[in-house]
C-alpha cells in the first residue's frame, strides 16, 4: 500500500503545532498501524528528519498507552480495538490518513502525538484503591460475591485507562473512565467500605483537573476500545448521590 | 463561581431535574393551547384566566420561571466549562456513532430561548400591561399572530428545534439521575422519542389549522 500521512508535529506544549505530510510506500496490509508508524520513523531517520514521537508499550491492546486520533476518531476506524491492534487492511491503497494527538486541557501535549495522561493517575490516587491491612493472604472464598456483581465489576475493570473516552467526548469529559474505576471497586464487597469516600474524592479530583462535564452523548462508549458501557456512568451518578445524601 | 454550584454531577442533576419539570409542564401548556382550535373563544380565555389568577398556580408560575432560568443558566455554565476543557480543537473530526442531537443541545436550546423571549414579550408583558393588547382575550391575540406567515414560520421552526432538543433531553435526564437499567432504559428511550415527536407536533398543527381556516 502507498499512503499519504498528515501527522501533527509539535515540538512541545508551548510551540505552535502543524500538520506535516509524509509519503510512505510498500506498506503491507497485514502490518499494524504502529508498525507502519515505525517504518515511517525509520524512513525519517534515514532522511535526517526527527522521528515522530508517539506513545506505545505492550502492543497487544492491554496497556492503554497507544493514543492516536486517526481520521477524526480515537484509535482509528476499527471497532473496539486500540491503535496497536488496528491493521492497515482497514485502509485502502492511496488513502490519506490524518493523525492527531488526544486533545484535552487535562491531557497537555508533550510532543507531536504524545500527551500527558497522568491526570488519570491523579484520579486513581484520589480513591481508586482498596485499603487493606498487611498480613496473611485471606482465603479466596471467604467473601461470597454474587456472580452478576462479579461480572459487572470485571466488565468495568476491563478499562485500560487509555483516555479514548476523553478524546472522543465533545466536552473532554472523563466520566466513563471514572465511572469504570469507581464501579469495579464499589460493586465488590471489598470496595464497599470506602465506596462513598471513593466516589466523592474521585469526582472532585476529576472536576479539579479540568475535564468537561458529561452530556450523555455516548461518544465515549462508541469509541472505547474495551466497550465500557454508559451504565457505569449511571451507576457513578447513583453512588455519588448516595454519598452526598448520607 | 463554578465551585459554588457544586460538582459537575450536582450541576448536571440540577439541569436534569429542571428539564424534567419543564417536560412535565409542556403537555399542560399544549392542552390549553389546543382550545385555540375551538370556534368559541370562551374555553381558551377561561383557561388562560384561570392559569393567570388562581393563587396556587401563581406559586407554580414563579417556580416555572425559576426553573427556566436555572435550566438556561446552568446549561450555559456547563457549556462554557465544556468548551474550556478542550482549548485546542481537533482539525479533523469524524463523528462517532452517537445520538446526533446530543451534540447541538446548546444551539437548539438557544433557538428555543429566542422563541421564549418573544413568547414572553407577546403574552407575559401583555398580561402585565407593558405591551399593548387585551390580556383577557389571549384567544384573539393568538389568532391574530397566527395570521402572520412570518410569525407562523418562526413558530414552526422553533417547535421542530424543540423536538430535536427533547429527543436527547428526555432520556439524558434519566441517565443523569442514574436510572439506567437494561429493562427500563429502552422503554424510556422509546417514550422520549414519542414525546419529542408528538408534543411539538401538537403545538405545530395549531397555527397551521388556524391559518388555513
Amino acid at each position: 500500500m502507498d499512503l499519504t500521512l498528515k501527522v501533527w508535529r509539535q515540538k512541545n506544549n508551548k510551540a505552535k503545532g502543524k500538520f506535516v505530510e509524509y509519503k510512505i510506500k510498500n506498506i503491507s496490509k497485514d502490518s499494524s498501524f504502529l508498525e507502519m508508524m515505525d517504518i515511517l520513523n525509520e524512513q525519517l531517520i534515514e532522511e535526517g528528519v526527527e522521528p515522530v514521537a508517539f506513545d506505545h508499550d505492550c502492543r497487544e491492546g492491554i496497556c492503554g498507552m497507544c493514543s492516536l486520533y486517526i481520521n477524526g476518531r480515537p484509535h482509528g476506524p476499527d471497532e473496539a480495538v486500540t491503535v496497536c491492534q488496528l491493521h492497515m487492511r482497514k485502509f485502502n491503497d492511496g488513502d490519506t490518513i490524518v493523525i492527531e494527538p488526544w486533545r484535552a486541557k487535562a491531557f497537555p501535549l508533550i510532543k507531536d502525538l504524545m500527551v500527558d495522561r497522568s491526570a488519570f493517575d491523579t484520579i486513581i490516587q484520589a480513591g481508586g484503591y482498596v485499603s487493606v491491612n498487611t498480613g496473611g493472604v485471606p482465603d479466596a472464598n471467604s467473601i461470597p460475591i454474587e456472580r452478576d456483581k462479579a461480572e459487572l465489576s470485571m466488565d468495568a475493570a476491563a478499562c485500560i485507562g487509555c483516555g479514548a473516552c476523553v478524546a472522543a467526548c465533545k466536552n473532554a469529559s472523563a466520566m466513563l473512565f471514572v465511572s469504570a474505576k469507581v464501579s469495579q471497586l464499589n460493586l465488590l464487597p471489598q470496595g464497599k467500605a470506602e465506596a462513598k469516600l471513593r466516589v466523592e474524592a474521585m469526582v472532585k479530583e476529576m472536576d479539579d483537573l479540568g475535564f468537561g462535564n458529561c452530556t450523555n452523548t455516548g461518544a465515549c462508549e462508541a469509541e472505547c476500545p474495551k466497550e465500557i458501557s454508559l451504565t457505569n456512568i449511571a451507576r457513578l451518578n447513583r453512588n455519588f448521590y448516595a454519598a452526598k445524601l448520607s | 463561581m463554578s465551585k459554588l454550584l457544586g460538582s459537575s454531577i450536582t450541576k448536571k442533576l440540577v439541569m436534569a431535574l429542571a428539564g424534567l419539570f419543564l417536560i412535565l409542564f409542556l403537555p399542560v401548556h399544549l392542552g390549553i393551547n389546543l382550545l385555540l382550535l375551538k370556534e368559541d373563544p370562551v374555553p381558551f380565555n377561561e383557561a388562560a384566566h384561570f392559569m393567570a389568577t388562581f393563587p396556587p398556580i401563581k406559586i407554580f408560575e414563579v417556580i416555572l420561571l425559576g426553573t427556566f432560568l436555572i435550566h438556561i443558566l446552568w446549561g450555559i455554565i456547563l457549556q462554557i466549562q465544556n468548551w474550556m476543557a478542550r482549548p485546542s480543537r481537533y482539525r479533523v473530526t469524524n463523528y462517532s456513532q452517537t445520538s446526533f442531537f446530543s451534540k447541538f443541545m446548546i444551539y437548539t436550546g438557544g433557538i428555543v430561548l429566542i422563541f421564549l423571549v418573544i413568547h414572553f414579550i407577546n403574552f407575559y408583558l401583555m398580561k402585565l400591561g407593558i405591551v399593548e393588547g387585551d390580556p383577557e382575550n389571549f384567544y384573539k391575540e393568538a389568532h391574530d399572530l397566527f395570521q402572520l406567515p412570518g410569525y407562523i414560520t418562526f413558530y414552526l421552526v422553533s417547535f421542530v428545534i424543540l423536538g430535536f432538543h427533547l429527543h436527547h433531553a428526555f432520556q439524558s435526564a434519566f441517565q443523569t439521575l442514574g436510572w439506567n437499567h437494561k429493562k427500563y432504559t429502552p422503554v424510556i428511550k422509546a417514550l422520549g422519542v414519542i414525546y419529542s415527536i408528538f408534543i411539538p407536533l401538537g403545538f405545530f398543527i395549531i397555527p397551521i389549522l388556524i391559518y388555513l381556516k
